[in-house]
Parts: C-alpha cells; structure tokens; sequence
C-alpha cells in the first residue's frame, strides 16, 4: 500500500503567530532562541515569574506582565483587576510580599472613557485589597485599530521574605504537587465570554491575589515549600512541565482527584479541551516536602481562596522532565505542553 | 470528525423557518439546529450534538439496557475477584 | 454529564478489560477508524490496559491527515485574499499545505477564523456584506449535514457573499483501500460511530462480507470503545464476521434519513486525492451543479495552485537510523518498525502528541 505521510506541523516560522503567546512550546522555543542569547545573565537564567536582585542585602523580587486580555470585561473582572492579581501573584510566587507596581498603558483611539474609568477603577480595589501601591505610571495612545481597546504592562516589586525561597529549579522527588482551588475558570470564562456560550449558573474568572495563601503555607510550612508557579496561560499542564524540566524531576498526577468544577468540565467537553491546559488566574501549584503536605493542604484551606486545595500529584526520580498523568480508567499518558493555544477540535 | 456531545434539549423554536433549539450540556447552554431531528424530539430528551447540530436522539430505553447488561457483568467480576482473594 | 460521565467508570473499564483478555485466544489485530476514538484511547490509556491482548492499530479517521493537500493548498491561497474572511474548525489551523499553513496565513495579514458551526460562518457572511465569507468544509460524513445546511440556508436567505470549499471524504473506500492492501494485517474494525449516526451501517456489510471482518460499530467513550472490542474479539474467536452495533444510543441501522437527504441534494459523490494514499474514486463530497454558486472552487479561480508533495515518510528516516522510533511521530501506529508506513495520525498536541510521547515514556528516555 502507498505510504501513508504524516502531515507533521511545520515549525519553521519567519514570523510571529499567535501561539508563541500561548506558554507552549513556541513561546519557550522563542525566549529560548530569539531573548536569552542577546541577554544573558545568571538572574535571567533562573527564568522564574519574578527576577531575585539584592539591594543592600535585601532580596527583592521584580516582575513584569503584559494584559492583552479580550474582552476588556469578562464576568469576575476586567483587564485592569487582572493586571494587578497576575503582577502581584509572579511576586508571591518567588516568596516576595508584593508591595509596589507601576501600570502603563496603551489606549487604543476611540475607546470609551467610562470603559477606561471601570478599568482603572477595578485596578484601584484590586490594589487595595493585595496591599500594593501603584506608584508610577504612564500612558500613550495609539491610532484606531492597534491596541484592542487597551493594553497594560505592569512592573511589580517586592521584598522576599526571610528563610522563604521557593523557586523553580527547587522541586524535589517526593515532593507533593498541590493545586490550591479548582482548574480552568479563567480560561472558559474568557472562551464564553467571546463565543457566547451561556451557563447555567454564570462561571466567573478566578482572577485573584493569591499573597494571602502565600503567608498561610510560608508561616504554617515555612521552607518546606520548594517551588510555587500561577499556572496562567498554558494551564496547570505547561507549569508543571515548567517546573519538571527545570528541577529536572518527573511529576505523576493523577486525574480522579483533579478539581474540574462541572461547568468547567462541560465546557471542555463541548470544545475539546483539556481542562490541564486552561488558564487560571487566582490558583497556585505547590511542590511541598511529603512530611509537609498535610500541613499544606490544610493551611491553604483555612482561607477562602483555597477552600478546594488538594493534592493532585508527587514528584519522582523517573522519567525526568515529563509529566504523567494517571487516567480515569487506570491507564497512563503523557501531559506534554502544547505547541501553541489549544484550538478547538470537531474531531 | 466525531466530536459528539449528548445534552439535553431545553428549548425549541424556530428561526427563521429554521428549527432551533437550546441544549444543556452539563450546566453549559448552546444554541443547537435541531432541523435533523425534529420530527423526533421534544424538551427534556436527550440529543448528540456536532458542531451545533442535534444528529441523533438519545435513545434512553436502549442506553439503559446496555448499560445495565455492563454493570452486571463487572459485578460478576467484582465477585469473582473476591472469590480469588478468600481463603 | 449525563450519557457520557457513567461510560467513564473505572471499576467497569476493568470489567470489560477482564473480559476481553479472558476472551481472546490470541493477540487480534483492530482498528479503530475515528481520529475521536483514537484520542479517547491514548487519552485515556486504554492500549494500556489492554496490554499485549490486543494489537490497535490507528485508522485514518482524523482531517488532519487524510485531507488532501491540494484543499488545503485552495484554503491557504483563499485565506490569502484580502478580499476574503476564512472561516474553518480549530483542527485544520495546524495542517501544513505545500508550504505552509492557516496560522502563518493568519499572521502575514489574512483574516482567519476559527468557527464551531458552518452557521457561525453564515452568520458571519450576513454580517460582513463587504467581504467574502469563505467556509473550509471538511470532515467525513458526520459532518457534511452541517456543512449541506449552510449551503442550504445561503441559497435560502440569498446570502450570496457566503461559499463553502468543501474538502469530504466518505469512509467505506478508506476501509476498502486499507483491507485491499496486501500487507494488511487488521483482522477487525470498530466503525465511526458518529458517522454512522448519519449514515447507519448498512454499507458496511458488504465489506463484512466480502472482506470477511467483523466491524463493530462503536461509541466514542472507554467503555464505548472496549464494549466494541470485545464484541469484536467475540466475532474473531467465533470465526463470524458481521457487522454489529455497539453505540446502540445513538445509531440506527438507517441511520439518520433527513440528513443523508440534504447532504444528497446539495453534494455527490466525487473521487479524492487522499493526503499519502492517493487517489480513491468516489471517495469524497463535492458541490452539486445546483449549488455552484456557493462552491469555493467555480466562485474564486483556483487553477494557479501548484501542489507538492512534502518530504518522503518519516519511515525512511527511522529505517536509516536517523530518526529513532521513538522521535518519529509515526512509531506505534500502523508504522512499526517491522512496517514502516508513515502515521495515518499526525497532530502535535492532543491525543496523539500524548501518544507519541507515551512512547517515549515507555522506552524510558528522559527529555
């Protein structure tokens, strides 16, 4: 019989597209290939959601983001509400108490001022509530048809707490893997939002300030937490195997005890997506010591935020760098990260 | 080409000349063409839906059948591996 | 949910697992012929847990690699047009024609949009009168009622900046195709079952008969997917070869006659050039005289495109030893290294990537 030819995807791309945005393979492949060689340096190099300097022997944490996020207002939030929890949440993520951001913005011609007026508005409660100061800023504007409305690129900073250094390259076989609430609001949120898919009971972003549970395991656990990442675009799936690669352990999940809120999973069931691949933005991943875990889960529940913490997983020796997912059914696959977005399939 | 959703069928109309419909999908709502099973269905059964089109109605009587066919023969199973176990 | 969430329950996944091994006197060779039933198995480890009980081998149910690649060489020029929106489902995005694909389309300027139903496309055409609405139809019978439906209405309510190109394919010649082949080793089908909820299963005895394999028409759920295999090993070890139908749920002998009389109004049956295969006569679906004016192809001319072929299978590669099996996306599936024929399911996310990275998990090689 003739050969069947695998139509394998093409990966060499003279341009940008949408999916080196998608905290895939194609986003790592071009900070590898297209940033890191023109910037190299050991703080750099650690590639975690905020850079640690030291000033005066303080470590301090600095972060940066862009929120490019469509529609500008989506149910649990906006842009700007959005901006300061994932700019606050990159600093706790590397241990630090994040206490200053600056917001800058770019206006696209023609947006509504009382759009605007919500977003900054929902920027300001936001800050409030996390503790942050904004404390500089700046805005440009730029003609009809380049901005989407709005962008925000924010720069966060913080002090690192003392005896607290949770970072990526620090995960540990036997450590336990805990997510803190339940997977894959954000992204179906937003998904809803633009394709008007309706709910029984309206699915909100998890968008939130996660400090507050950062403080809970750092008094409770202390540094038997080894390594904290929000897992935002590319879901829970692209942090882990992040996070594998980096520590260069193996993560065994295991799908029956993965906190999937119904609507959530309904949803991925009519697109078919993958509930691990979905963006969250109020729900952190722990990698903690086993002796700890316990002590872990418990102290993330003690606050509404983490009502849902469980434990989904544990590092190994094996198979280092993948993440293997034990199946409903008792089978096993492989989580790999994707390429770029996950697309819809009819098939 | 075979993503096919079962939900349940929770409003009918027409649009258009166009049999349409609302499907329920575990909490999640679509609009749905029911134009291909129309003359079958009725709200509160149950459909497959591929993209955006009802293609079957559910038949619930057969699914109950099977299924219980299935759970009893893995309860078989489930006694049998007792039985291996006792002493 | 309700008639999906209970066909997920481990303890009777076991059962059924149990039930196939104490069943088979010898390691049957099937195949499942649904891109979707192959993803619910790597996805869900069920050649896993079948162990060495069942050899599966992938069948060519997925657009991604049997669309052929003219069509999608059409598609790339068509979405080029500054003139024209594109319109298609996310699956096809990723599919490289002879030099590149609907993504790089989309980020040189082309306007290029992920749909969920061909309505969404029509809707989209009666919103952007200015502009040409062209829907990239593609799939196997499942989805041609859909895609008949959007012509329909187009010629209905007189959209007329609104056309389809049509890229169907049927799938009693590809299973006739693979059982002509002479190295073929599959010895059982589990048959589309979403496919045969349009079409029902009659044509399928025929090829029953001729072949002498027993099909199964199957779900797309674990137990779905292992109900259908034991029914076929149950067939194999009784020597008959009929065509039975696991997803009672949901398919009926005729199948679903509405949808089959639309999709015969608006498409007839033409031959198709089968990305890797070749040419099969009378394999696929394209617009009738009747509809010209919303085909694609008669609306925009589409002479100029050159097709060529990609690269040699990566077969060659794994045989020279350039390539280890397991990096070559085609290892396991009806390409062993015992019979390397190129991997009739190519996509690198979802279930096959999973698949092909199980791959690599079981030779133990770290990343």
């Amino acid at each position: 019989m003739t050969t069947i030819v695998c139509p394998t995807p093409l990966t060499d791309i003279a341009r940008v597209q949408l999916g080196h945005g998608s905290g895939g393979k194609l986003s790592a492949a071009l900070v590898r290939e297209r940033f890191l060689p023109h910037f190299d340096n050991p703080i750099l190099a650690q590639l975690g959601d905020a850079a640690i300097v030291e000033v005066a022997g303080q470590q301090l944490a600095m972060s940066t983001d862009t929120f490019v996020v469509q529609p500008l207002e989506f149910p649990g939030g906006n842009i700007g509400s959005l901006a300061v929890h994932g700019t606050v949440n990159d600093l706790a993520m590397m241990g630090a108490r994040p206490e200053w951001m600056s917001a800058a913005f770019v206006l696209e011609e023609g947006l509504p001022l009382d759009v605007l007026d919500r977003i900054v508005q929902a920027m300001a409660e936001a800050a409030r509530a996390a503790n942050v100061l904004l404390v500089t800023g700046d805005t440009k504007v730029v003609e009809r048809g380049k901005a989407d409305g709005v962008f925000i690129n924010t720069t966060g900073l913080g002090k690192r707490w003392p005896d607290f250094a949770p970072g990526p390259t620090r995960a540990q076989p036997g450590d336990a893997v805990i997510v803190s609430g339940p997977i894959g609001r954000h992204g179906i949120a937003i998904m809803s939002a633009r394709e008007g898919i309706a709910f029984d009971t309206e699915l909100r972003s998890d968008s939130a300030a996660l400090t507050p549970l950062v403080e809970l395991l750092r008094s409770r656990v202390g540094d038997a937490v080894h390594t904290l990442r929000d897992p935002t675009r590319g879901g829970v799936a692209s942090a882990l195997n992040e996070i594998a690669a980096a520590s260069r352990i193996g993560v065994e999940l295991d799908e029956a005890v993965l906190p999937v809120p119904a609507p959530v999973a309904a949803a991925c069931e009519m697109l078919g997506f993958d509930p691990l691949y979905v963006a969250n933005e109020g729900v952190l991943v722990a990698f903690v010591a086993e002796h700890q875990a316990g002590a872990a889960v418990q102290a993330l529940q003690r606050h509404a935020l983490g009502r849902a913490a469980t434990r989904i997983g544990r590092c190994v020796r094996d198979h280092a760098g993948l993440v293997v997912l034990k199946t409903g059914v008792g089978g096993h696959r492989v989580v790999d990260m994707l390429p770029g977005d996950q697309l819809p399939r009819i098939c | 080409m075979c993503l096919g959703i079962p939900g349940r069928i929770v409003e009918v109309r027409q649009s258009e000349g166009l049999p349409m419909g609302v499907v329920d999908f575990g909490g999640v709502r679509r609009e749905v063409c029911l134009s291909y099973v129309a003359d079958e269905i009725k709200v509160g059964d149950y459909a497959i839906v591929h993209v955006g089109f009802a293609i079957s109605k559910v038949d619930e009587a057969e699914a109950k059948r099977t299924f219980d066919v299935l759970r009893e023969m893995s309860q078989l199973d489930e006694l049998e591996w007792l039985k291996d176990l006792a002493p | 949910m309700k008639y999906l969430s209970e066909y997920r329950d481990p303890a009777m996944a076991r059962a059924l697992v149990t039930e196939i091994r104490r069943s088979a006197t010898r390691r049957w060779v099937l195949m499942e012929v649904c891109g979707g039933q192959t993803h619910t198995i790597v996805k869900q480890g069920l050649d896993e847990l079948l162990g060495e009980s069942i050899e599966m081998v992938h069948g060519p149910g997925c657009p991604v690699c049997v669309t052929p690649l003219e069509q999608i060489d059409k598609a790339l020029a068509l979405a080029a047009r500054p003139d024209v929106i594109f319109t298609s489902f996310g699956d096809m995005l990723r599919v490289p024609g002879s030099d590149c694909d609907l993504l790089q389309i989309r980020a040189r300027g082309g306007a290029v949009r992920i749909v969920y139903s061909p309505l969404d496309a029509l809707e989209l055409a009666r919103k952007n009168p200015d502009k040409q609405v062209v829907f990239f139809a593609v799939g196997f019978e499942t989805t041609a009622p859909a895609n008949a439906m959007a012509v329909w209405r187009a010629r209905e309510l007189g959209v007329e900046n609104f056309s389809v190109l049509v890229s169907h394919v049927t799938v009693p010649p590809a299973m006739t195709a693979l059982l002509e082949a002479p190295d073929n080793r599959v010895q059982g089908f589990l048959a589309a079952g979403h496919v045969c909820t349009i079409m029902g299963w009659t044509e399928y005895e025929p090829i029953a008969a001729k072949y002498r394999v027993p099909i199964v028409v199957t779900g797309f759920e674990p137990l779905d997917i292992l109900e259908g295999m034991l029914l076929a090993v149950r067939q194999l070890e009784a020597g008959r070869h009929e065509v039975e139908n696991q997803y009672v749920r949901a398919v009926r002998r005729d199948g679903n006659q509405p949808a089959q009389d639309l999709v015969t109004r608006v498409f007839e049956l033409v031959d198709r050039n089968w990305r890797g295969i070749g040419p099969i006569p009378r394999s696929g679906l394209g617009i009738r005289e009747e509809f010209a004016e919303f085909d694609a192809e008669r609306r925009f001319a589409l002479d100029q495109i050159r097709t060529a072929e990609p690269t040699m299978c990566r077969a060659g590669d794994v045989l020279r030893g350039v390539l280890k099996p397991f990096d070559c996306p085609a290892f396991g599936a009806l390409c062993t290294p015992e019979h390397p024929l190129g991997a009739p399911m190519v996509s690198s996310e979802g279930a096959c990537a999973a698949y092909y990275n199980y791959g690599r998990f079981r030779a133990g090689s770290a990343v």
